[in-house]
């Protein structure tokens, strides 16, 4: 499962707080005694309260040969327990008109609780259990291993799926980030009980998680609330997620799968960034003009409003801990491919060509600042933000620091950000569609792989 | 992926989240103050201030959707949708989204088969913008020849997207075309690919004429605002406006089915689907409640009926559900749905379904799901106030279709109240065969290296 990352909004995740209407003081940042890092934010106005925790425990740990074993360990936690069955678990939180879940992503394992004030000892009872107690019982893993399995063939049927798959597969190379984090029908089947069992001794440790508490809830409440269902978490030595170089290719890859389809699933990219890249703001402002701006990006109004030719189109870097990549993506019928991704070129060539217009500029800006009390105006949109921040180390004044390395690009830091960070030679062309209709070349006549 | 752009709600995207988003209620506690404004003109007016966080939701919402529509023209409130963004006289094409954005704010619109609503959300200071740019484009459309052309194009893309190329949105689009034959409700809201190309600009500026006046529309603001700032701006720009013609009534009603309808979809696809819809009150009949909280016994958690049989026990499906679409302008159906795994017969889930339904009529539920339902119920519609854009859908639909906002106020206490017994009686008055359409997807593969597509 895909959380903040891989879709054009993405990037948009980040944003800043204005000072005077959010902050997040010293107080609201505990690190308990086992390693959890607590992060609270209190919303008295409603009664009910979400908790988002972050483990680092995602896909990127998934040993070779063995793609889903995270995303296995993290669907199979709310399974059953010593003390609970699936059953009992689902009952439970459902009796109450609450939701629980947990998923896998590349770089963490997400787990999430929301329930009404009244409940939230049920729902940290619940939680505690599932992440200290999982059963992980052969048939719960049977009946996980058979629903994802039939999950993956589903999404044969999704052109916008296959195309992302089969592109990341070949922009991450052996990475496994670029391999889908609910694993493969080739490896899902070889993953043990052991394998199950020890990802989870491993990685599941307190020091590796992240707990924010957003809702009708006191910081000093909170904090005893960890301390009760989460102070027996033992520590592990969980080791750190290394940072891995791509490669760019040396020439365009060009993929076309061939589906009976009315329209062509265009996505086009290479390696991008690193979350912790310092150029990260100059990257978010170019390609907030290129592609991330929806309405106002010149992808959407070349594309969509000056030809037509899609309903939807943008460009987005999905920035993560240990690598990330850059791509376009488009749907257009079948027959105009071909322009649709001349066009995307173009815009990218541009873009490294020029130094961006002034007001263009100004205007990124006065979007990406203005726009961020949008992002924050909910508790599981807090609650995320919170524990993105931590994840990342961005520190506690990331918010006002945001905003300050914001407004400090200039034009030619983001012509340089182009010019670093899009690579219009070097890329990797996935399309999903009907290739006869399709008809997929470029202009230098590169050479083409169908499947 | 984002789905950017204007976006259309209801049967246009399939088994869509908003129409489960929006027959899920929530909202409105007794210690919210909802303020009701009626112009001269007859645009109405309503605000709920919210001040947990710094931004509110602007939503202006016309009574015109693809309910309104005829045949062989089909898609056209749809269309003049996105229409909306291509210029006014005071603002030129793509004005409307940069201004907005260069303030902070996010927008867009979206048109259902009742309704069709368009939204900003900013940071709170910035909402005077909306009143000022959704009064301009109330009156002051250009509808250019052009634009219009180029637009068509991209909502083509759109209709491919989410129906031409989804396996599962292409029998929802033609289980509701089997379901209802007389009325509107046939017809997908996005239209028919060849009502599309045989669609004029005169179409869009008869349908704007008519449709796009303040005695047809209603504002709704909720978030961090000010009544006594924001009201005499609303006044001010709005106020100014004629009143348009009273717009015709539908008048069309479904007959009753006399028999079990099946269609079937053969396509490529990976693995067969199922839908099992029936015809059911809409909002406003006295068996809503009940019917809503079947969908939850049926539907709600992995420890509701559906998902406990199909995908836990017996796993024949992959991905099940009941939806009631309840809010809606004339009567609507409850649909069962589920995807199958692989080797697994399509019969099999459909004569289960049918088991579970032919229980629901001949079982009373148990007190435990029957508090459950009402509690997921209730509980849903208190985090549903954690949402600006939420509450005032919400408000905006309920004003729109007819029935007011003020329902919202009696919502919980009538689920309070539904029975076991009434449970039964509305399975067996509603689920019979005689109104039942049976949609399936049968999978053809492609017939190339014997494989089924990509190895991944």
């Amino acid at each position: 499962m895909k959380f903040l990352c891989r879709t054009f909004g993405g990037v948009f995740a980040l944003a800043a707080f204005p000072a005077m209407s959010f902050s997040v003081g010293t107080n609201d940042r505990t690190v308990i005694t086992n390693g959890v890092v607590l992060l609270t934010y209190p919303r008295p106005t409603l009664p009910m309260v979400y908790v988002s925790m972050r483990i680092r425990a995602g896909s990127v740990f998934d040993p070779q040969g063995k793609t889903g074993l995270s995303s296995m360990v993290a669907r199979l936690l709310t399974r059953g327990t010593r003390n609970r069955s699936a059953h009992d678990i689902s009952e439970a939180i459902d009796f109450v008109g609450g939701e629980m879940g947990a998923a896998s992503d590349e770089d963490y394992t997400l787990v999430t609780l929301k329930v009404l004030k009244k409940d939230i000892a049920l729902g940290m009872d619940l939680l505690s259990d599932i992440l200290l107690h999982p059963a992980f019982r052969s048939e719960e893993i049977e009946r996980q291993r058979s629903e994802t399995l039939s999950e993956i063939i589903h999404d044969k049927d999704d052109p916008g799926k296959v195309a992302d798959k089969r592109f990341s597969q070949i922009v991450y190379g052996g990475h496994p980030y670029g391999l889908p984090t609910e694993g493969l029908e080739t490896t899902l089947p070889v993953i043990t009980r052991e394998d199950i069992a020890r990802f989870h001794e491993t990685y599941y440790g307190s020091n590796a998680a992240i707990v924010s508490i957003v809702g009708d809830v006191s910081v000093p409440e909170a904090r005893s609330l960890v301390e009760k269902y989460l102070g027996s978490w033992q520590r592990k030595e969980v080791p750190p997620i290394a940072v891995a170089q791509l490669p760019v290719p040396s020439s365009p890859v060009v993929e076309v799968i061939d589906k009976d389809l009315t329209q062509a699933n265009v996505l086009l990219g290479h390696p991008g960034i690193r979350r912790s890249n310092p150029d990260y703001y100059a990257v978010h402002v170019m390609n907030y003009i290129l592609g991330g701006g929806g309405f106002s990006s010149r992808l959407l109004k070349n594309i969509r409003d000056e030809r037509g030719l899609a309903y939807s189109t943008g460009s987005s870097f999905d920035a993560k801990y240990a690598a990330g990549s850059f791509h376009v993506g488009l749907q257009t019928k079948n027959s105009t491919a071909n322009e649709a991704i001349r066009e995307s070129l173009s815009e990218m060539r541009k873009i490294r060509q020029d130094l961006v217009r002034e007001e263009e500029l100004q205007e990124a800006k006065d979007y990406l600042m203005g726009s961020f009390p949008l992002r924050l105006d909910s508790n599981s949109k807090i609650a995320d933000y919170l524990s993105y921040v931590e994840f990342h180390d961005l520190g506690l004044n990331y918010f006002e620091e945001f905003s300050r390395r914001l407004a400090a690009v200039t034009r030619e830091a983001v012509l340089n950000a182009a010019r670093s960070y899009l690579y219009p030679d070097h890329f990797v062309l996935v399309v999903v569609g009907k290739e006869a209709e399709a008809k997929i070349h470029l202009d230098e006549g590169s050479s083409v792989t169908s499947r | 992926m984002r789905s950017l752009g204007r976006f259309t709600t209801a049967f246009v995207g399939g088994l869509q989240l908003v129409m489960s988003l929006l027959t899920t209620e929530t909202a409105l506690a007794k210690d919210q103050e909802i303020k009701e404004f009626l112009l001269d003109n007859g645009l109405k007016v309503i605000l709920l201030e919210d001040h947990s966080a710094p931004t509110a939701t602007f939503q202006i919402w016309y009574k015109v959707g693809a309910r309104n529509e005829v045949t062989g023209r089909t898609g056209i409130c749809h269309l003049l949708e996105h229409m909306m963004f291509k210029g006014t006289t005071r603002y030129g094409k793509g004005e409307f989204s940069r201004i907005i954005a260069k303030n902070g704010g996010n927008e867009n619109a979206f048109t259902g088969k009742d309704y069709t609503a368009y939204f900003e959300r900013f940071a709170s200071d910035r909402l005077a913008l909306s009143v000022e740019m959704e009064s301009d484009r109330m009156q002051n459309l250009l509808l250019d020849e052009r634009e219009f052309q180029l637009e068509r194009d991209v909502v083509k893309e759109e209709r491919r997207l989410r129906t031409d190329d989804d396996p599962v949105a292409a029998v929802v689009e033609e289980v509701y075309a089997a379901a209802y034959k007389v009325h509107p409700y046939h017809s997908p809201v996005i239209g028919w690919m060849s009502d599309l190309d045989a669609m004029t600009v005169e179409d869009l500026r008869s349908c704007y004429k008519r449709y796009y006046s303040p005695n047809n529309g209603t504002i709704v603001i909720v978030g961090d605002v000010n009544t006594e700032e924001i009201l005499p701006k609303i006044r001010r720009e709005f106020g100014k406006i004629p009143p348009g013609p009273v717009p015709p009534r539908v008048l069309s009603k479904e007959p009753r089915q006399m028999g079990e309808r099946r269609i079937c979809v053969k396509r490529e696809a990976q693995l067969p689907f199922l839908m099992v819809a029936y015809h059911v009150p809409n909002i406003g009949h006295p068996d809503e409640f009940a019917l809503e909280v079947l969908e939850k016994i049926v539907s709600q958690g992995e420890s509701s009926r559906l998902y406990r049989k199909f995908v836990y026990d017996t796993q024949i499906a992959s991905f099940v559900g009941g939806d009631y679409a309840r809010v809606s302008a004339d009567p609507t159906l409850f649909y069962f749905y589920g995807g199958l795994r692989p080797d697994r017969d399509v019969n099999e889930l459909e004569k289960g379904i049918q088991e579970e339904i032919e229980r629901l009529k001949n079982e009373p539920v148990s007190d435990q799901e029957l508090e459950k339902a009402k509690n997921q119920i209730e509980a849903a519609f208190i985090f549903g106030r954690d949402s600006n854009f939420y509450q005032a859908m919400q408000i905006g639909i309920l004003e729109t279709i007819g029935v007011g906002y003020r329902v919202l106020e009696s919502f919980v206490p009538s689920i309070r109240k539904v029975t076991k017994e009434e449970l039964m009686r509305v399975a067996r008055a509603f689920f019979t065969p005689e109104n039942r359409t049976v949609g399936v997807l049968i999978p053809e593969k492609k017939e190339k290296s014997g494989s089924s597509g990509p190895g991944f």
